[in-house]
Parts: structure tokens; C-alpha cells; sequence
């Protein structure tokens, strides 16, 4: 395990990030054309009750005051209330959290079954044929947007053949993991191709590695020098890749979404931008946000303990 | 006769002067370049390649399947695919450059000045990067549209507002490396301005990697438009645009496949282009140990 010393000091990291994390979303609807209260408050509102929601709100104070209310708000889990469905923020986030987690959780599950391996039998036969087509076809994977993917596969797979539900989060476990499945595909190969070319490299660069020659030299079997050394050196890497990763893979859980009609914090977020809810849109920008900082936090740690030296 | 004298009485020959050897050609930039060419030929001038106007209505060929009149088939309103792939070209290639020419340049000042500072700039700028990269790109960059309200011209200020960063952590880093090289303290020896240093001597040395990382860029710029395009959130309809193109079809996928397919199709090879000029440019621009 990492010493205190530096989860400590790695916690300590946070604060500056979670700090930009509240200014950018109490500027966000700052930015808004207008008072920011006919935002909050919407357009069916009298003289009066604007009034008593700018008290209220705390619209009448300075600009640092307002932001401190805000953090208040925020740490004593008051997003506010979404202007369209009349309930708390934190409510509806609740509620659309679950399928997005699972979906993008589902999703890097995937994308790393799919680039360990090519990964390894690209790096093992470089510059072979297999290696040209593994890396040609990840190529084509990363130029293609999420949602053409998730478009064609949903056709093919599930309007065409039928073998998978055209959309939408079922019941139970099970029926969820089908239903999320060909999502978390859409997603999958998107981050696999991300993945297979930073873990390609890793794998060329441990393969020359001394450590690698000496298990080779002292005569170990090559599959255990493979599985032993250079799987776990480099899945380090993999790890180490999750992290920055987890951002890029919830804007594109947000896409997959709107494309296979889940009900996650991805459709939320579009529907609130069509519906201008703004205090969704802020919660939401909010919660996300903490989730990529938590991931990397994570990330961090666990390669950490796997590598004692990026401790340092 | 000894191995001197041999080569000593041998009439002088004159031997062709060695003459610079061309570079190897590197095919991958090559085909890199090759694909965007053909993508700016058909940004600049469209009218000349695209069949038919990519507007017009034709209601004798309304959800026809690619034949010899229409390459690429027709949509529900009779509209030439093909035409409105090709003039989507000028619109999502202005989006990968007005969505990352104020990132490239602002970000390569900003990283120049923090690189060549050092000490606490550097720092404060490590932990504003630490929280920017924290933030999910799509996620803010929605949230921003969302405020500003949906079009090309506030897709392009929200993905400024954060691109920069990216090439300002690039070019700091280089920076920061070249700045205690040899060359650079001979230009402060000879009293050069700093100034002059960054700009004239340091900065061409250390901006290799933001240039490739602005091809890959620019790739990801058109992938966040069309993505926010065939959300609704980027360009409007009827602007041809390929992923408004591709949202036009997304109901007629399992009887008109044509009319998502070949704009995606464009996306691609589009996209491709970018990572081959860049991954060659990469290679011919490493420095030769």
C-alpha cells in the first residue's frame, strides 16, 4: 500500500481542483444573458416573489458572498430545485447516476478486454501483418465519432437482427448488463483504441528492459516472463491511463446516451440543455466533475500501490 | 606495391561530390497530406465537385438508394447525399480551425512564458492544468454551449476557453527542458532579450510536440462538432454538416442507410488524414540520435 505520506499529500491535491470545480459552475450560470435569478427561478414569477428569491438566493450581496453561499449550498447537498421536473437536483442525480456509472464502468471493462490482448499481439509481432491491421483498425476506431458507432451497431445488432434491445435500461441486473451492452460496446472501442496505442508502446519499451532480459537470461519459461513481467509492468500503465481517461469516457457516455435512450445523467444533462434547466445543468456539471476527480484520486492510488516508485 | 602505394599511383579520380541525400519519402505523412488536400479542395470550392445544390429539394427522388444520378442516394427531402457530404467538408474543417487556432497560439505563449519562468509559475500553472484536465472535456464544453446557447460561433468559445491549456502543458514542459540547454544561456551571454531567446531560439525547438498534438486536435475538434451537431447543440440545420447530416438519417437507418452512412464515412477518412499527417510529422520532425 502507498504510505500516508502520500495519499496526504495527494488529497491535498484536491482541494485547488475541487476549488476551480465550484468557480467554473458558479460561473457557468453567471454567464448566463440577464439575471441569473430568471434563470433559477424561470418566467412565471411576480415582482414580488423575484424579490424574495433574490433575498432568498442572496442575489442582493456581493459577488464573493454569493459564491460563498454557494459552496455552502453545495457542501450541505443542496444543488437546488430542477425547474422542469419540481424536484431537488440531487434527486434527479441520484436517480440518473446509477445507469450512466454502470454503463461507463461496463464500458472500460470492455475496452480493456479488447486492448490488453491486441495490445500484446501487436507489440509481440511488430511490424508484421496482424500488428498493421490491429493498429490500422484501432486508427479507424479513434477517428470514428461515438455516435456513428453506437448509430451502425444499433442498427445492425439490434433493429436488424434483434439479438440485443434497441434502447432504453431494463430491469434486475441481468436485464440491465443487456441492455447496457452494446452502449458500453459503443463506448469500449472508442477508449480500447486509446488504450491499445499508449499499451502497445508500454509493451515494445518493457520488452527491452533489462529486468525482461534477466528473467529470459535465468532461463524462466516465456510465457511466465510474459505473464509475470511484462503483463503486470504494463498494465501499470494501463492504469495509470484510466485516470485521464475517465473524463473523455463520460462525455462520450453523455453521447451514447442520447443515442440508445438511457436514462443517465448523459440524457439528463441534454434534456436540461433543450428544457433550460439551469440548476440541473449546474448540479449536474458539478457531480460529474467530482466523479473524474474521485476516479482520478482512485487511479492514482491504486497505481500506486501496484508501482511503489510513482509514489515518489 | 604496398596498399599506399597502390592507392598513391592510381590516376586521380574525380569523385561526384557527395551530394545531400533527399529524406526517405514518409508515406505515412505522405497519404496524411494526400487526404487533406482532397478535404480542402472540396472545402474551397464544393460548388465545383458536389452534383447538386446540397439544399435543394427534388421530390421525384426522395429516399433513393445510391444509383449513377445520386452516388450516394438521397434523403427524405430528395436532397444529393453526395452534395451534402461534400459542402459539409467547408463547414467541419472550419470547425477543426477556428476551434483550435486561438488554443495553438495562445496556449504555445502561455506555456513559452511558464516554461522559461519556472519556479512558482510553474507550479501554480501545474495545479490550474491539474483541475482543468479533472473537469470532463465534453461535459464543460456542453454545459458552456448550453449557457451560450447552441451554433458554431459559442461551440468555438467554449472549446477555446479550455484547448489552451492543453498546449500551454506541452509546450511548458519543452520549454522548461531547452531553457537550461547550452544554446540558450549563449543568447543570454550575448545579451539577447528574453524576449528574442523564446521567441527566436527556444520556442522553434520546443514547439514539435504542440504541432503534432494540433493534428490530433483538430481530428477531436471534428469529432466534439459533429458529435454536438448531431446532438443539435453545434451547427444548425440546414447547414450540411456532417454530423447534422448523420442525425437527419438516424431514423432512416434501417430503410435508408445511405443517408448516415457516407457523411460518418467522410468523418473518418477525414479523421484519418489528421492522424497521419500528424504521426508522420512526428516522425520527421524527432531529432535523429
Amino acid at each position: 500500500m502507498p504510505d500516508a505520506g502520500y495519499v496526504l499529500r495527494r488529497l491535498l491535491q484536491m482541494v485547488p481542483t475541487l476549488t476551480f470545480i465550484l468557480v467554473v459552475t458558479f460561473v457557468l450560470v453567471r454567464l448566463l444573458p440577464g439575471d441569473p435569478l430568471s434563470a433559477i427561478a424561470g418566467d412565471r414569477v411576480t415582482d414580488a416573489q423575484v424579490a424574495q428569491a433574490r433575498a432568498a438566493y442572496g442575489l442582493d450581496q456581493p459577488v464573493l458572498v454569493q459564491f460563498g453561499l454557494y459552496v455552502k449550498r453545495v457542501i450541505t447537498g443542496d444543488l437546488g430545485r430542477s425547474l422542469i421536473a419540481q424536484v431537488p437536483v440531487w434527486t434527479l442525480v441520484g436517480q440518473r447516476l446509477p445507469p450512466t456509472l454502470l454503463l461507463t464502468g461496463m464500458a472500460t471493462g470492455i475496452a480493456v478486454a479488447l486492448a490488453v490482448p491486441l495490445a500484446f499481439i501487436s507489440a509481440l509481432r511488430r511490424g508484421r501483418a496482424s500488428d498493421l491491421v490491429i493498429r490500422g483498425a484501432f486508427q479507424i476506431g479513434l477517428s470514428m465519432p461515438v455516435f456513428y458507432i453506437g448509430l451502425v451497431l444499433l442498427t445492425v445488432f439490434s433493429a436488424q437482427l434483434r439479438w440485443f434491445p434497441v434502447g432504453g435500461y431494463g430491469d434486475g441486473w441481468g436485464d440491465r448488463v443487456y441492455h447496457l451492452f452494446l452502449p458500453a460496446l459503443t463506448l469500449g472501442v472508442s477508449l480500447a483504441a486509446v488504450l491499445m496505442r499508449n499499451l502497445r508502446s508500454a509493451i515494445i519499451d518493457v520488452l527491452g528492459a533489462e529486468y525482461v532480459d534477466f528473467a529470459r537470461a535465468k532461463g524462466l519459461a516465456p510465457r511466465i516472463v510474459l505473464t509475470r513481467h511484462v503483463l503486470r509492468n504494463a498494465l501499470i500503465s494501463t492504469v495509470a491511463l484510466l485516470g485521464p481517461t475517465v473524463g473523455t469516457l463520460l462525455g462520450g457516455a453523455v453521447i451514447t446516451e442520447a443515442v440508445f435512450a438511457i436514462p443517465g445523467v448523459g440524457r439528463l444533462m441534454i434534456d436540461s440543455i433543450y428544457g433550460r434547466d439551469y440548476p440541473v445543468i449546474q448540479g449536474l456539471s458539478l457531480t460529474l466533475a467530482l466523479v473524474v476527480s474521485l476516479v482520478f484520486l482512485l487511479t492514482d492510488l491504486l497505481q500506486a500501490a501496484l508501482d511503489p516508485r510513482t509514489a515518489g | 606495391m604496398t596498399a599506399a602505394e597502390d592507392v598513391l599511383s592510381r590516376p586521380r579520380q574525380h569523385r561526384p561530390r557527395r551530394r545531400m541525400r533527399p529524406p526517405p519519402i514518409n508515406w505515412t505523412f505522405a497519404a496524411g497530406a494526400a487526404i487533406l488536400l482532397a478535404a480542402i479542395l472540396l472545402a474551397i470550392a464544393p460548388g465545383a465537385f458536389a452534383p447538386y445544390e446540397p439544399t435543394k429539394f427534388d421530390y421525384k427522388a426522395i429516399l433513393k438508394g445510391p444509383s449513377a444520378a445520386h452516388l450516394f442516394g438521397s434523403d427524405n427531402f430528395g436532397r444529393d447525399i453526395l452534395s451534402r457530404t461534400i459542402w459539409a467538408f467547408r463547414v467541419d474543417l472550419q470547425i477543426a480551425l477556428f476551434g483550435t487556432l486561438f488554443p495553438v497560439l495562445f496556449g504555445t505563449l502561455v506555456g513559452a512564458a511558464v516554461g522559461y519562468a519556472g519556479g512558482w509559475a510553474q507550479v501554480v500553472f501545474g495545479r490550474v492544468v491539474d483541475a482543468v484536465v479533472t473537469f470532463p472535456f465534453l461535459v464543460l464544453i456542453i454545459a458552456i454551449v448550453a449557457v451560450l446557447g447552441p451554433g458554431l460561433i459559442n461551440l468555438y468559445i467554449a472549446v477555446s476557453t479550455v484547448g489552451w491549456v492543453f498546449y500551454a502543458r506541452i509546450v511548458a514542459a519543452e520549454v522548461a527542458v531547452q531553457r537550461r540547454l547550452d544554446y540558450a544561456a549563449a543568447g543570454r551571454v550575448m545579451g539577447y532579450s528574453t524576449a528574442r531567446i523564446l521567441l527566436r531560439h527556444i520556442l522553434p525547438n520546443a514547439i514539435t510536440a504542440a504541432i503534432v498534438y494540433w493534428m490530433t486536435d483538430m481530428a477531436l475538434c471534428i469529432l466534439l462538432g459533429s458529435s454536438l451537431g448531431y446532438l443539435g447543440l453545434g451547427a444548425q440545420p440546414p447547414t450540411a454538416e456532417w454530423g447534422v447530416l448523420i442525425a437527419d438519417g438516424k431514423n432512416y437507418m434501417r430503410t435508408a442507410w445511405w443517408i448516415s452512412i457516407f457523411p460518418g464515412l467522410a468523418i473518418v477518412i477525414t479523421g484519418l488524414g489528421f492522424s497521419l499527417l500528424g504521426d508522420g510529422l512526428a516522425d520527421m520532425l524527432r531529432p535523429r540520435r
